[in-house]
């Protein structure tokens, strides 16, 4: 029988079988009790009736004078009633005493004991005991002749039929129930037959094999699990397609500064006069700058992705300065003035400084390198409509209208004023924003700057699953 | 030669426009597949070297169009995707040549003068005409054991000269292979190299086409050639 190797398979297995099992076995005991009871009640009844029927059919042979009863004095004499059953292990199960009315024996049938069966005065059925044994017992007084007849029967005589009974049902039972395992057995195993395939098809796969599951007739149990396995397998293969493309731009976002570089040191060394070398040596600085600028915010992309969201309360208007503050060369450099209009609408109280500074940075840099020497950057914080919102606007050329839609796409540049962008800010912002559960928003403009938003909800409404 | 260079990282397109002109290329370099288009159409170049990636789209597809309508452009492929299949690629779409990023600028230079050489049918480096052995890669030349040195410019008009001996260049035609677009041509230029290559190459290698141009003279018979 296939068998599951680890995990689910097993279980499932294990549990159908051993429910099965203790349902079945349930019903066998209930059955096998219910027989029992009725088994015992049956049995009782006939007996009762025969002893009653034993008891008048002395009575009557004793009135008609068929048998003689001696009187007081001589020993009881022993009854030639045929009132044994011969049958295997059943011997003496009826016993007959016969009692002169003032308490002499006078008859006794052959093995019954000595003392009187009943001490129950009257006639009818009575339980008793004698010489430790329970006895069931059904007595006649006759009148005419002044005698009272005692049938009994061994209650231990009655419960061996009962259980020969029960006995003569265990033993099939006994037998059969193997077999009703095994065939559960085999059942639950042929009918988990499905998953077992799904389960060697799936550790057949190569790593790399992200295809559907084969076709075939698939049992509508499994079809959901199977659906949903396609799925993650088409969710892995477009990540994994992503993260192969973002590997080939980055090799070639890398390689195309790398051969400025070399081809500027060339021409460095060939140059035969100095404004020429200068102007190379001038270039190669420039070039060794962006490049720095772009794997600093190619490991900053991947860090955002990728680490673990902490979640604390972080000072917006605090954070907001400081980062400010590190531009402060940049802004000097490209002849830049960074305004701040900081109102404090309070805390964010769940959220992750490092991405809300890595949002915020990538803008205001973005800001100040598309604007023109002279130009301005504002960057203001209120809280509307439940936000906190960020709005950085610069005096640059903007985003043009074609572009909008793909700015936040990686590696996407605009036709910045002074410096080549990586491609990369507004792309960090937009995920870090996706992350935090907030929203980046280029405001549409007329040609006359760029207006960016930061929209950050003011506290749970965060979303804790990156998307 | 005058090439086009289309790159959209401006430090490299700098650094190639400087560098194959210190190898004796005129280049002038565009950003995006619009203005190599426009560029394209109105001007002459001996070549182009293109960036594979650009803002506004592939430079294949740029090939593709030239090749499209006969345009045999010497074309040589600039990219960072240099796999065997993008290679291919690439050379199946109408390349002449294919150079990945990053690059040394000196086999650039070679490789464009084998390609524009390939272009017009010569197989040999060196060309040869009445006893002169001009070398592109060195823009040296070589007569009558004498070697000989020129500027830049000199050479340009010498190479453009010795390309199609026998045939007249305009005045103007020698002024767009000596100036790209960044540099202001200066008047007269063209009769000042003619006449420096003229002392250094005898009065009668290089006629005077009145009102036409310039030409090589005819090749003599000269008794002692030397190679």
């Amino acid at each position: 029988m296939p068998c599951g190797r680890g995990g689910p398979a097993i279980a499932i297995r294990l549990r159908l079988v051993l429910i099965l099992a203790l349902a079945t076995g349930i019903i066998w005991i209930s059955a096998f009790a219910w027989i029992e009871h009725s088994t015992r009640g049956k049995v009782e009844h006939v007996l009762d009736a025969r002893l009653a029927e034993a008891a008048t059919m002395v009575s009557s042979l004793i009135s008609d004078h068929r048998i003689e009863v001696a009187h007081a004095g001589r020993s009881p004499f022993p009854l030639p009633l045929p009132l044994h059953d011969h049958a295997e292990g059943y011997s003496r199960q009826l016993s007959c005493q016969i009692w002169s009315l003032d308490g002499t024996l006078v008859g006794r049938s052959d093995g019954a004991p000595d003392a009187q069966l009943t001490l129950t005065g009257g006639a009818g059925f009575s339980d008793s005991v004698v010489d430790g044994d329970p006895w069931r017992v059904f007595s006649v007084i006759n009148e005419d002749i002044g005698v009272r007849i005692l049938v009994g029967d061994s209650v231990a005589v009655r419960d061996r039929l009962v259980r020969d009974v029960r006995e003569g049902l265990l033993l099939p039972a006994a037998l059969i129930l193997p077999v009703l395992g095994l065939m559960i057995w085999v059942s639950v195993s042929r009918g988990l037959a499905p998953l077992d395939r799904l389960a060697a098809n799936l550790r057949a796969r190569s790593p790399s094999d992200l295809s559907p599951l084969p076709d075939g007739p698939v049992p509508s149990e499994i079809r959901p699990m199977r659906a949903a396995l396609d799925a993650l397998f088409a969710r892995v293969a477009s990540a994994r397609d992503i993260e192969r493309d973002f590997t080939t731009y980055a090799a070639h976002e890398l390689k195309t500064p790398l051969a400025g570089l070399r081809t500027q040191a060339q021409v460095a060394r060939m140059a035969r006069d100095a404004p020429t070398r200068e102007a190379a040596l001038r270039a190669i600085e420039t070039s060794v700058d962006r490049t720095d600028r772009m794997v600093r915010q190619l490991l900053e992309l991947a860090e955002v992705e990728r680490m673990d969201l902490r979640r604390d309360p972080c000072d917006l208007a605090a954070l907001l300065r400081d980062t400010i503050a590190g531009l402060a060369v940049l802004s000097a450099e490209g002849g830049v003035t960074v305004t701040a209009r900081l109102d404090d609408p309070g805390p964010l109280a769940d959220t992750n400084a490092f991405l809300l500074q890595s949002a915020a940075r990538n803008v205001i840099e973005n800001a100040i390198l598309a604007t023109p020497r002279g130009g301005s950057v504002t960057v203001d914080l209120q809280l509307a409509a439940g936000h906190h919102v960020v709005t950085v606007t610069d005096s640059g050329p903007g985003i043009p209208e074609a572009l909008r839609a793909r700015a936040t796409d990686r590696f996407v540049r605009g036709p910045v004023g002074r410096s080549q962008g990586s491609g990369l800010g507004l792309a960090i912002v937009a995920s870090a924003m996706d992350r935090l559960g907030g929203e980046l928003v280029l405001v549409p403009g007329d040609g006359q700057g760029q207006r960016v938003d930061l929209r950050l909800p003011r506290s749970d409404e965060a979303d804790q699953v990156p998307a | 030669m005058r090439l086009l260079i289309v790159e959209d990282d401006e430090i490299l397109a700098d650094g190639l426009a400087v560098g194959l002109r210190l190898s004796g290329f005129t280049a002038d370099t565009v950003g995006t597949l619009a203005d190599a288009r426009h560029a394209l159409a109105t001007s002459a170049f001996a070549g182009m070297v293109l960036d594979v990636m650009l803002p506004d789209g592939l430079g294949l597809e740029l090939l593709s169009e030239l090749r499209a309508r006969g345009d045999g452009l010497p074309v040589l492929l600039l990219t960072a995707r240099d796999q065997v299949r993008d290679r291919v690629r690439g050379l199946d779409l109408g390349a002449d040549d294919y150079l990945g990023k990053p690059f040394d600028l000196e086999e650039l230079a070679a490789r464009l003068r084998a390609m524009l050489r390939r272009g017009e049918g010569r197989a040999r480096a060196e060309m040869t005409w009445n006893g002169l052995a001009i070398d592109p890669a060195t823009q040296s030349g070589r007569q009558d054991g004498r070697v000989l040195a020129f500027s830049r410019r000199e050479f340009a008009v010498l190479q453009a000269l010795m390309e199609h001996p026998g045939r007249i260049l305009s005045k103007d035609v020698l002024e767009d292979r000596l100036y790209g677009w960044q540099e202001e041509v200066e008047s007269n230029t063209v009769e000042v190299h003619v006449h420096n290559l003229r002392a250094k190459l005898g009065r009668g290698f290089i006629r005077t086409v009145r009102g036409l141009g310039y030409c090589l003279a005819e090749e003599e018979v000269r008794p002692s050639r030397s190679a």
